[in-house]
């Protein structure tokens, strides 16, 4: 360790490392109820995890839920931004995640077309 | 490489260890594995989160989700439920000993909500064998910062300012003591770490090196550029097996990555630590003997001065302090002498970490800031009194401490405080005791533990103490006499002032305490040989009472042949013959026979 200012940047590259400990940043929740497995929630989750490793975007929370009760619209799947309304996306295949994170996790821009609802405030 | 979405943190400190945490963990490695959620799901083992009453903990984030009493069985169960279908494992909850409401996440727990972590802050959240998640929350910038932008003068400043105390017991002023080692002249310096703990019932120590051992390192590290000093010492007790694997790896680390050895953050500092292991003599945490132990000599105090700061290990000025004091110093350097003054008292700032045992519902670890009352700690985090008894005393300040007793519950605690009502903080034990425990019991519990770890060396502390101890004993079985309180008083007294070391002259302390605040627990011991809580054996009364059957079991059983009667008529029972073993109270089937 040479300077102040390496440790700092290390501590940068790694801080990525325990962002999931903590109440930061995005969220991404995934409907994992029996029905929403069943219509293939596990391949929406993996294609979501698999997207986020390539840009590398470590702060960004991944959390799972129940049935939300939505089944005819499976699979779920709810983004919420920092202070930012949540969005619930239905009818969500693998195909469509590349798009959900680059425009609405990365950009902010809501992709109006799969969204089935929105709550105000999360509490 | 997949994104990592979960992680399942699992305590490994000794307490949850020898609860089964080892086998918990490699469950959650083999379950997650079957289950497919490798790339997605880490396991990280941590270090002590402090609840040990309900350990082995385990804690699932991003949720904060906190698991309790987690056994090998219950790990398919969570894998499926909660981490494959993100469903809580209800039963597995933590509920609340007093409302028995269901609490699933860890920051709503009353636990940890009075709590103010700063030393422990890391204790559970960071794997303490990567030195990787340590500089992820920060760590060795306070060396960094120090090293490069602040001169040795600054850094005794800013400690001073910060108006840090020795978290060992004693209390003296930190900063100022770094200022003594800092203005002693000498070639060759010398850092100490204390981390002999010795105190019945206190292991706050032994969590902050098992779970965040960098701290320990860092903060010495810190004192040797503020003193001058190049090499470093950390004395830990060898029946502290994991603290000291755990130190190794991390002086390991910290050498590779240029933290500890040469010319560190290019400032031309250098410096080395050792590990020199204890063998379990409670004088070795005296300085002087401790120092002693290290040179390879016999663990036996010296008189002071010179004091270590002049004259210490190997006669060169050394500088030593706790591990708690230790593990405050970077972040007070980080964070600056203002910032941590906000917490505590006038005299007393900062936190201070109790080891909370006894008849209390949660077992474990608590940082409160000064100023607390023990109320608070007792019944807000502690969660009041096993099986809803009655509080009666806590010992606080370890054998050198006092019992305090209910009146003094609302008293806020500092250095000070302590010490004016004839406690002291000492190292933070606090020994809950509920209305069955026998206070004149309790002092001979305490002085028979400083007794037999009296090195032996001054007359005082050698015979004075067992002198007591054989008063005490006296009073317990009976035998007190007329004169015994005032005896005891005079000998507390000149024991205190006349003993060379720290040991000697606080080992009455428990005996004081409780004449002052139990006074007539003695007297009804000594005067009508009677023991209120019906703890002294020797002075029990077994009688047999009119709900006596006449079955003639206990006669059987009494092994001295001391109950007589026919059958079917109430048994007597001589208690000139009577051993008080208590046999035949075990075996009546009527609860006849009641002690008094």
């Amino acid at each position: 360790m040479k300077t102040l200012e390496d440790l700092k940047a290390l501590r940068e590259k790694l801080k990525g490392d325990i962002k999931v400990r903590q109440k930061q940043g995005t969220k991404i929740i995934i409907g994992m109820g029996t029905c929403c497995i069943a219509a293939g929630a596990r391949e929406v989750m993996s294609a979501v995890l698999d997207e986020l490793a390539v840009r590398k975007l470590n702060d960004v929370q991944v959390q799972q839920t129940g049935c939300i009760g939505m089944c005819e619209k499976e699979v779920l799947l709810d983004v919420i931004r920092p202070d930012e309304p949540r969005i619930t996306y239905g009818n969500v295949k693998p195909a469509d995640v590349k798009r959900i994170i680059a425009d609405h996790v990365v950009n902010g821009r809501i992709i109006e077309d799969l969204v089935v609802g929105k709550i105000e405030q999360e509490g | 490489m997949q994104h990592i979405r979960a992680h399942v943190l699992v305590c490994a400190g000794t307490g949850c260890k020898s609860a089964g945490s080892k086998e918990v963990e490699l469950a959650f490695q083999r379950e997650i594995k079957a289950q497919g959620l490798a790339d997605e799901v880490m396991v990280v083992e941590t270090g002590c989160h402090g609840f040990c009453e309900y350990g082995p903990l385990v804690i699932v984030y991003p949720e904060g989700t906190f698991y309790s009493r987690v056994t090998a069985e219950d790990v398919p169960e969570i894998v499926e439920s909660h981490l494959l279908k993100g469903r809580m494992v209800e039963r597995l909850l933590y509920h609340e000993p007093m409302t028995h409401e269901m609490i699933p996440k860890y920051s709503d727990i009353n636990f940890y909500k009075k709590q103010h972590r700063l030393v422990l802050a890391h204790c559970g959240t960071i794997n303490p064998e990567q030195i990787e998640e340590y500089i992820a929350v920060g760590g060795y910038e306070g060396l960094g910062k120090a090293l490069t932008l602040m001169t040795p003068e600054e850094v005794v400043e800013e400690v001073k300012k910060s108006g840090l105390r020795g978290r060992g017991g004693g209390g003296f002023p930190t900063g100022l003591k770094w200022s003594f080692a800092k203005q002693s002249v000498n070639d060759k310096k010398y850092v100490i770490c204390n981390a002999d703990e010795g105190d019945p019932g206190a292991f706050m120590d032994r969590s902050v090196l098992e779970g965040d051992p960098h701290k320990i390192l860092e903060g010495m590290a810190i004192c040797g550029y503020a003193i001058g000093a190049d090499e470093g010492y950390i004395y830990v007790r060898a029946e502290y097996p994991l603290a000291i694997k755990r130190l190794r790896v991390a002086i390991e680390q910290a050498e590779a990555m240029g933290f500890l050895g040469e010319n560190i953050f290019s400032s031309g500092f250098n410096f080395q630590i050792h590990i020199k292991e204890g063998a379990g003599a409670f004088v070795c945490g005296e300085e002087t003997a401790l120092m002693a132990s290290i040179e390879g000599k016999r663990g036996m105090p010296r008189p002071r001065p010179p004091f270590p700061a002049v004259s210490g290990l190997w006669g060169k000025p050394t500088n030593i302090n706790n591990v708690e004091t230790f593990a405050n110093v970077p972040q007070i350097i980080v964070n600056g002498a203002d910032w941590y003054c906000q917490f505590g008292t006038e005299k007393s700032k900062g936190t201070k970490v109790f080891a909370l045992t006894g008849k209390i519902n949660n077992t474990g670890l608590a940082e409160v800031p000064m100023g607390i009352t023990m109320r608070e700690i007792i019944y807000d985090i502690g969660g009041g009194i096993n099986n809803g008894k009655k509080f009666k005393a806590v010992q606080i300040g370890g054998p050198s401490g006092g019992c305090l007793p209910e009146e003094l519950l609302d008293l806020p605690i500092d250095y000070d405080s302590l010490t004016a009502v004839g406690a002291m903080m000492g190292s933070g034990g606090l020994v809950v005791m509920d209305e069955d425990t026998c206070m004149v019991d309790v002092a001979k519990f305490f002085l028979n533990f400083t007794q037999s770890e009296s090195c032996g060396k001054c007359t005082p502390c050698r015979e004075g103490t067992k002198r007591m101890l054989e008063i005490l004993t006296r009073i317990t079985e009976g035998q007190g006499r007329e004169g015994d309180i005032e005896l005891l008083e005079n000998m507390a007294k000149n024991i205190k002032e006349t003993a060379l070391c720290g040991l000697g002259q606080t080992a009455p302390n428990p005996v004081l305490s409780t004449l002052k605040y139990f006074r007539n627990e003695y007297e009804a011991h000594i005067k009508e040989k009677r023991c209120p809580a019906g703890v002294c054996e020797k002075m029990a009364v077994y009688t047999i009472t009119d709900k006596c059957k006449g079955c003639g079991l206990c006669a059987k059983t009494c092994p001295v042949k001391a109950i007589s009667g026919t059958l079917k008529q109430q048994h007597v029972i001589d208690q000139a013959i009577c051993i008080k073993c208590g046999a035949c109270m075990s075996v009546c089937p009527f609860k006849a026979i009641t002690k008094g």
